[in-house]
């Protein structure tokens, strides 16, 4: 439950986002992140720690530097999980639209 | 035909509100209806096999609706709504969250703000519907919960296909 709270905080924030497009087609160092925003690099820091805790991107030491990349299957359950949302509601709707047809045929009859 | 009718979901994370917007093939004055009569909600509200049971519902501002959602095998969510705003035919409003049979508020479980509105579209009519709810934390809460509604009625579905 905590951990899927995280997930929507971490996707929540500008930044976070901008940074999931940009490890989207590739691994990159902090430092290159980084070179994308005119943030201060510890703020950007920051954000890359959020994502990595919430396991939407995986970090791989090279020596002195850290790498980044996203996990895909974990961005793919956010988007699954609100599939399921959307899907309640359409069901839900389908039995509406029963009922409303019911509805005009009651009153056509009257 | 049912193709035709428009149907919009989207979840604003940044202010902890889901839109839901969907055309319906009906005048405005029976689909205002079917959202506000208990009789005809109970027949749609619940995501199937689960039942929507209204026991009490006094539909004015400052009026409440006492309701459950209850499983085959007896499992009952029961909710409540207390109306804060009513426009006939045009708009309601209603503060939703859950609580007992009796209606005692569970204060732990998350409420939300609820914002139906109506549009005629010549001899449709398109509702748009926002929830938003206080924190990211709560939304989060409420797609669980539905989730776990939503996965019982899908697994339901599977079983009649696969007996059949």
């Amino acid at each position: 439950m905590k951990l899927r709270r995280d997930i929507f905080q971490a996707i929540a924030d500008p930044t976070r986002r901008a940074i999931l497009a940009i490890l989207a087609t590739q691994t990159l160092t902090a430092g290159a992140i980084a070179a994308n925003f005119k943030t201060a690099r510890p703020t950007i820091s920051k954000h890359l720690q959020i994502l990595n805790e919430c396991e939407l991107i995986e970090a791989t030491q090279h020596g002195r530097e850290i790498s980044y990349q996203i996990k895909i299957d974990k961005i793919k359950e956010i988007d699954r999980w609100l599939e399921q949302f959307r899907t309640i509601w359409e069901a839900r709707f389908d039995e509406l639209d029963k009922v409303l047809i019911n509805l005009k045929t009651k009153e056509n009859e009257i | 035909m049912k193709s035709s009718l428009l149907m919009d979901f989207t979840v604003d994370t940044e202010n902890s509100t889901v839109h839901v917007k969907r055309e319906f093939n009906a005048p405005v004055e029976t689909v205002w209806s079917a959202w506000t009569k208990p009789e005809i909600l109970d027949k749609w509200w619940a995501p199937k096999p689960w039942v929507s049971k209204t026991k009490l519902m006094e539909f004015k501002v400052g009026g409440r609706r006492l309701y459950a959602m209850c499983s085959p095998d007896g499992e009952e969510h029961w909710a409540f709504a207390v109306y804060t705003a009513i426009e006939p035919r045009t708009n309601f409003q209603h503060r939703d969250g859950f609580c007992d049979s009796n209606g005692t508020i569970t204060p732990e479980l998350p409420q939300s703000d609820w914002d139906v509105d109506f549009s005629p579209k010549k001899g449709t009519t398109l509702v748009s519907i926002s929830i938003k709810h206080e924190t990211l934390e709560d939304l989060e809460k409420i797609i669980a919960m539905g989730f776990k509604e939503g996965f019982t009625s899908a697994m339901e579905g599977l079983d009649t296909v696969l007996s059949t």
